[in-house]
């Protein structure tokens, strides 16, 4: 297969927006990077930016490889996708805001209304539920892939609890760090203005008649994978990180309990999924979440960011209608690619899919971090076999898209450097009308030679992501 | 500031310090130890570390008798024992961890490598090495963990939290050391040179030989020892020096109903600042720091109820 490589042309010339950084890259002694690459372990170390691991020791936490070699997108591929990640995620937005109310899509029949209305997903308890400015995903990690001769496709919306953040902010300071004199030379968009972004979209979405919102963070706690995250928001946007057991309703207001006694909450960013929110509602024994929570929510008195009931649109079995979604809410012409995909749960396409299973990569509906994923090229036949009997025992748990030649870039690896394959999350910001973003995002890079899994939590690595201004 | 994270903080520097004490505790009795003495007396004094932790019961079920490295097993290094030196740091690092967004990065990171330190040390290893650099060991990372505080941290609520978790910590702690040291050594009362080095120990174990050398520039009495660590306020471990501390700290964080707590921290504040030594001696040592703990924990309580545990006021 041949692919896209982000630095060098399909004649092993550099690209015109990495000339600068080659340039530097030859002239830079290799004891100098090697020096630099130490300190940056140890930096990351020694702050603590890590992740726990689920599965592993309670408390574990392990680094995530940060790689000094940039990913670089000049400027005009910028404004491209970040003008289909707005109409995207404003198309999302119209979507859930219909099925929670009038179901017009499903009337049109664009899409079949079982596949919204059975799904697990969606949430009955929001129908006709108005949320401040009709924003549901205020916060989408928009995973972006290059493949075939360098078109962007995406391969999921994550309108749930997206994280990575505080790696793309903090991976930009390590590399202004330690090259300083890279960021002399290159105009790069800066990111770090991303938390005050945030709060700004948090503070926007407030109960209405609320003039100076209360604004906290809310995380399931210290062992969650990403609570590294959690606290790194709260603390960069100066506002509270609460657990469930901070927090309690009374009349349907939701409080913080605090050293000088109950405040109330308008805007909770909270970082736990809809089952653990509400006991009295999901799922009776979460010690996580709110007594009450919902009836707060459904009355108008608190703002959830994300809102509930989110995941039935970034679910990998709606994802191939997020096109349709386009043209329905839109009119326009989607401006980003999906990845082809076979829906199990039709015969046609399970056949085809259990026909060409070597050629696939099969994704488990629900599933997400890179597990319970087949791809197929790179997979043993036992396993093959072992996803066959599962696909044949559960067809609508699974969907399959064709092994994508993903591009890749130059990174530092034990045996120097070698291009790994990669993938890109921008965070895109929504309340109300207004969709922004920090130009840039999360580049994510699989380690292992040959390997297209770059989450980290399959040992995937990081880099500092370069929008080029002109 | 959130409650839980009042009590994070307030319990992450009473752990801090008591990890401390303990190391100071075990530390004099050591040394005393090591100083001639009957095979009941050495006994004595390590069962009197397992008594005034009250952790006879546990104790029992590990050991089937007292000797000094049975009790220095216990309470250095034994992670079922909640008490032990590495369970304090354990702990106390588990309350950082829980509020590392409001505390700086240097103190994280102090608490942080201190536990992970710890973690990799081996009783036999501390043996080995002689025990008694581990004490100091604990004892320096108590006062960076303090000093990181002092040079970095805001002083706004989350400070006065953990000022008042050390202070009420260490006031309880150094009431323990004199209660337990002051009986050893009372009845001896020959000023021989047994006596002298016991003596000198205690005032070591909380840092206060040379101060005493400095106050009084006289012969060691435990008159002067009882005086100089409960009533001197300008000794930073004297229950005078922490009681002003914690009124000091509990004015700054005052709710509407943190009031009578205040009262009673004032309260036991007078009683020190007005004290005089001879008739606290004349009450009885032993009684009078007995009530003192007491009050100690009362305030503890008050303290836990007005700020920390979340007032249950849920619909």
């Amino acid at each position: 297969m041949n692919f896209y490589n982000e630095m060098m042309d399909a004649n092993d010339g550099v690209r015109a927006h990495y000339q600068g950084y080659d340039q530097w890259l030859k002239a830079t002694p290799a004891e100098r990077i090697a020096r630099k690459r130490a300190e940056a372990d140890l930096a990351f170390h020694r702050v603590g930016i890590t992740f726990a691991v689920y599965g592993e020791e309670a408390g574990k936490e392990r680094l995530i490889p940060f790689d000094i070699i940039p990913r670089i997108i000049p400027s005009a591929e910028w404004l491209a996708l970040q003008a289909g990640l707005r109409q995207r995620v404003t198309a999302l937005n119209m979507f859930l805001h219909d099925i929670y109310h009038d179901q017009e899509i499903l009337k049109a029949g664009k899409i079949p209304a079982e596949q919204i209305l059975n799904n697990a997903q969606y949430r009955p308890i929001m129908r006709g539920v108005d949320v401040p400015g009709g924003v549901y995903a205020h916060i989408a990690g928009v995973d972006i892939v290059r493949a075939g001769a360098g078109e962007f496709y995406v391969l999921e919306d994550n309108l749930r609890v997206p994280s990575g953040v505080s790696y793309m902010l903090e991976d930009r300071k390590m590399m202004m760090r330690l090259f300083p004199e890279l960021f002399a030379k290159h105009k790069v968009a800066p990111v770090q203005h991303y938390p005050d972004m945030l709060l700004e979209k948090l503070r926007a979405v407030a109960p209405q008649g609320v003039s100076n919102p209360t604004v906290v963070v809310m995380t399931p706690g210290a062992y969650n994978s990403a609570y590294f995250e959690h606290t790194f928001l709260a603390q960069q946007m100066g506002v509270e990180l609460v657990e469930g057991r901070d927090l309690f309703v009374k009349d349907e207001v939701v409080y913080m309990q605090t050293t000088q006694g109950p405040q109330r909450v308008d805007v909770i960013y909270r970082r736990i999924d809809d089952d653990y929110m509400d006991p009295r509602v999901f799922r009776a024994e979460s010690t996580l979440g709110v007594p009450g929570i919902l009836k707060a929510y459904q009355a108008g008195n608190v703002t959830l960011a994300n809102a509930i009931g989110t995941g039935v649109a970034d679910d990998k079995s709606i994802y191939p209608y997020v096109p349709e979604m386009i043209r329905f809410y839109l009119g326009e012409e989607p401006k980003l690619n999906n990845v082809p995909t076979y829906m199990c749960r039709k015969p046609d396409d399970l056949k085809y899919v259990l026909d060409h299973l070597p050629e696939l990569v099969v994704k488990e509906v629900h599933g997400a971090g890179g597990y319970g994923m087949l791809v197929g090229p790179a997979s043993t036949k036992e396993q093959i076999e072992h996803f066959r009997q599962l696909l044949i025992a559960k067809p609508e748990g699974y969907i399959a898209q064709p092994t994508l030649a993903l591009s890749n870039c130059p990174t530092f690896v034990e045996e120097g450097i070698a291009p790994r394959h990669l993938d890109l999350r921008p965070f895109v910001l929504s309340s109300g009308k207004c969709v922004n973003m920090v130009p840039g995002g999360l580049t994510r890079v699989a380690l292992t030679e040959g390997s297209l899994v770059v989450n980290s939590s399959q040992g995937g690595g990081t880099k500092d992501t370069w929008v080029l201004e002109d | 500031m959130l409650s839980r994270t009042a009590d994070h903080l307030f319990w992450m520097s009473r752990y801090i310090e008591r990890a401390e004490n303990l190391a100071r505790l075990l530390d004099v009795t050591w040394q005393m130890s090591l100083v001639p003495q009957s095979l009941d007396a050495a006994n004595q004094n390590w069962n009197a570390i397992i008594a005034l932790n009250s952790l006879e019961v546990a104790y029992a079920k590990k050991y089937s008798e007292i000797t000094a490295e049975n009790v220095l097993r216990f309470m250095v290094s034994d992670a079922d024992n909640f008490a032990s030196i590495h369970s304090c740091l354990r702990m106390a690092r588990e309350n950082a961890h829980a509020v590392r967004g409001t505390i700086t990065t240097e103190m994280w990171e102090t608490l942080n490598s201190t536990w992970l330190e710890a973690r990799e040390k081996s009783f036999e290893q501390l043996l080995n090495a002689g025990i008694g650099e581990f004490f100091e060991w604990v004892k320096m990372r108590s006062s960076l963990s303090r000093g990181t505080t002092l040079g970095t941290l805001l002083q706004d609520k989350a400070y006065h939290f953990i000022r008042l978790g050390t202070l009420l910590e260490r006031a309880d702690n150094t009431a323990r050391i004199l209660d337990v040291k002051y009986h050893v050594l009372r009845p001896q009362g020959d000023e021989g040179a047994t006596d002298f080095y016991q003596w000198g120990a205690l005032l070591r174990s909380v840092s206060a030989f040379e101060v005493y050398r400095k106050v009084y520039r006289d012969a060691i009495t435990p008159e002067r020892v009882a005086e100089l660590l409960i009533l001197r306020d300008d000794m930073p471990r004297s229950l005078h020096f922490c009681m002003n501390g914690v009124v000091k700290n509990l004015d700054l964080i005052a709710n509407s109903h943190s009031g009578e707590t205040q009262r009673q921290a004032g309260l036991l504040h007078a009683k020190l600042h007005y004290a005089r030594v001879e008739d606290i001696l004349e009450q009885g040592l032993h009684e009078w720091l007995t009530d003192f703990m007491d009050h100690i924990y009362m305030l503890g309580d008050g303290i836990s109820k007005d700020f920390l545990a979340p007032m249950a006021e849920a619909a």
